[in-house]
């Protein structure tokens, strides 16, 4: 939820309207991707819906003033998720919608992999995979310090798993008991090399993390009411401790020829695609596309 | 390493029948005659914290081995223990920069420069963020061998855009330094001598100054450009080359990066003296060749060009004595080759 500042107060909005959220997101994504006729689109479908909860339901922030002391802070650990991260922050309000032609260009605000000096409301560098968390820790800790009431959120993919460093910082916050830090983990189950599952297997994930000390919970992903009462149950629990979300979500969600393709990293999209897959989307609207 | 590890050895003593030790890592590099102040930076870390509420400590178990301790017992609210998890303190360090605190993270070299890199760079560096990385056991100041040894550091930070990089000579120089780099605002990297550490400087009348080189005593035979505790030796060596007549000027340069190359030229470019570069660090990507790069860019030819720097090795383990002659940096070391070159 947005604080209440003249001119930029967006009211709550029921969990109809946020995958209303979802779908606009899931749409300036593909037009993006068709800008430059490539990006990590089916990760942003598949990501569109837990964004679209965090912007619009969980976090606080003032569209005009993205560097207001009192936001909670979105880290985006995995840098080429940006084109994701980029449609929601223009559905927030935080980029202009017109940007979008200019996205991977030069001189553009959004560059392929996101860059917090590049970009309102990217708050740190990511990219590197594994960083993300750290530095979400670092946040944290440094505004409990300032006694600030503000959240820390960090997206990362289930790849970054991997990371030892990954490891490190979820054992370092529960030490220090960063109960201001909410960690999200987008399980696709895809990296580069293939399923994740795979190549380094992190299942059991959930007991991993609160063998860690983390709150943790796992939901689908794509279930916009999961998710709502996930972030919820997050942000209202007393006990001392950092928490986790773990969001099983589909690749190419919201287009039926992208979810269905075979799954892959970097997921082909040719030419005359882009245009079918926002025309099944907009039929689809937020109602299953398989169906569209 | 001469002999092979299946061959038994004995025990060697050194020049006066003494057992050598193998100089641990709390050890001081002061030599038995030298005047030393303890642990310079955890003191003006917490003299200038009482000032600047901004200042917290972080470090990666190793709070005693980088005398940050002391700020830790003075200020346990502004001290984090990030555990043994160099990646995660150089990662939070940033988010507590971003928070807009001024963080002092503290390790050693090895740790730093080749596990943490990839934190420093893109979390800390690539943002210009203001964290001050201060690691201990820079160069051969340990006998632990290459795991603790940082013998490449400067090389691999010299690479790193935005990166201020120091390497203190001595007790006065680190106090100094550490309120400069404290005011200065970005990304730093400094060597730390530990302990208790050598007084030399202010023999000298100097001041520190941030990316300033400056000449400490002049002599036209030969020019030593050095940085680091390779000051002190080099100070050292030229007080025992004037007893035999040869009289060389020690140009300090504490500051590898940004680097002061308006001085290096003026004094390199004065007497037509022979140039000679001492650094307590590898002879590729250190002072050595930040010099020789300098002077070839700008035409500067000097007389000739020599460098008194660590091979590019793994070094042994053993006595810091034995390990300091045996690779060259030892002041009758520096003695003696330079009087080969100047002669």
């Amino acid at each position: 939820m947005m604080t209440d500042t003249p001119g930029s107060a967006v009211p709550h909005l029921p969990n109809r309207t946020l995958a209303d959220r979802a779908y606009h997101i899931r749409r300036h994504a593909l037009r993006m991707g068709e800008v430059q006729g490539q990006g990590y689109i089916a990760q942003a479908l598949g990501a569109a819906d837990l964004l679209a909860v965090s912007y619009f339901h969980a976090l606080t922030y003032k569209p005009h003033d993205p560097e207001w002391e009192g936001r909670d802070r979105f880290c985006l650990s995995i840098g080429h998720y940006a084109i994701a991260l980029y449609a929601a922050l223009i559905e927030a309000g935080i980029l202009p919608e017109n940007e979008i032609e200019t996205y991977g260009g030069d001189d553009s605000r959004m560059p392929m992999s996101g860059m917090a000096a590049y970009t309102p409301g990217m708050e740190i560098t990511g990219g590197s995979l594994g960083q993300g968390l750290t530095v979400a820790m670092g946040m944290a800790m440094g505004l409990r310090q300032k006694r600030s009431k503000a959240w820390v959120y960090n997206l990362m993919s289930d790849g970054e798993l991997d990371e030892g460093s990954t490891w490190e910082a979820a054992m370092a916050a529960s030490s220090h008991k960063l109960c201001n830090l909410i960690c999200i983990v987008d399980v696709n189950n895809m990296q580069a090399d293939g399923p994740s599952t795979h190549i380094s297997n992190f299942e059991p994930l959930g007991p991993k993390w609160e063998a860690f000390g983390w709150h943790t919970q796992r939901v689908n992903g794509n279930d916009i009411e999961a998710l709502v009462a996930a972030f919820d149950a997050a942000k209202a629990l007393e006990e001392p401790r950092p928490r986790v979300i773990i969001c099983d979500t589909a690749m190419g969600k919201g287009v039926d020829f992208l979810e269905a393709r075979e799954r892959n990293h970097f997921m082909r999209v040719e030419a005359d695609e882009w245009a079918k897959a926002i025309a099944v989307l907009d039929a689809g609207g937020m109602l299953d596309a398989r169906r569209a | 390493m001469p002999l092979d590890k299946y061959t038994p050895r004995q025990v060697k003593l050194g020049p006066n029948g003494e057992r050598l030790m193998t100089s641990a890592m709390i050890a001081s590099i002061a030599g038995p005659d030298q005047r030393t102040a303890p642990a310079p930076f955890g003191h003006a870390l917490t003299k200038l914290a009482a000032s600047n509420p901004k200042i917290v400590g972080m470090t990666a178990d190793l709070s005693k081995y980088t005398d940050l301790h002391v700020f830790a017992k003075a200020y346990p609210e502004r001290f984090f223990q990030m555990g043994m998890a160099e990646q995660v303190l150089m990662g939070s360090a940033a988010g507590m920069a971003r928070e807009g605190f001024t963080v002092f993270a503290t390790t050693y070299a090895v740790f730093a420069s080749r596990r943490a890199y990839d934190f420093i760079c893109m979390c800390i560096a690539e943002e210009k963020l203001d964290v001050k990385i201060v690691c201990a056991l820079p160069g051969l100041t340990t006998g632990y061998g290459p795991s603790h040894q940082a013998t490449e550091d400067l090389a691999i930070f010299r690479g790193l855009p935005n990166m201020t990089i120091i390497d203190p000579c001595d007790a006065l120089e680190i106090e100094q330094a550490t309120a400069a780099i404290a005011a200065h605002q970005g990304p730093v990297y400094m060597r730390l001598l530990r302990g208790n550490v050598p007084l030399v400087l202010d023999e000298y009348g100097y001041t520190f100054e941030l990316g300033k080189a400056k000449m400490l005593r002049d002599g036209p035979d030969a020019l030593l450009i050095s940085t680091g505790l390779m000051t002190m030796r080099a100070l050292e060596a030229a007080k025992a080359l004037e007893k035999d007549r040869v009289k060389v000027g020690v140009l300090h340069v504490p500051t590898i990066k940004p680097f002061d190359e308006a001085t290096i030229l003026r004094e390199a470019n004065r007497l037509g003296r022979p140039v000679i570069t001492l650094e307590n660090h590898s002879i590729v990507g250190g002072l050595g060749e930040a010099v020789a790069g300098v002077l070839m860019r700008s035409d500067t030819r000097p007389a000739r060009f020599r460098q008194i720097a660590l091979p590019d090795q793994f070094l042994d383990a053993g006595a810091l004595p034995t390990l300091h002659d045996r690779y060259g940096i030892s002041t009758s070391e520096v003695v003696r080759r330079v009087k080969a070159w100047v002669g």
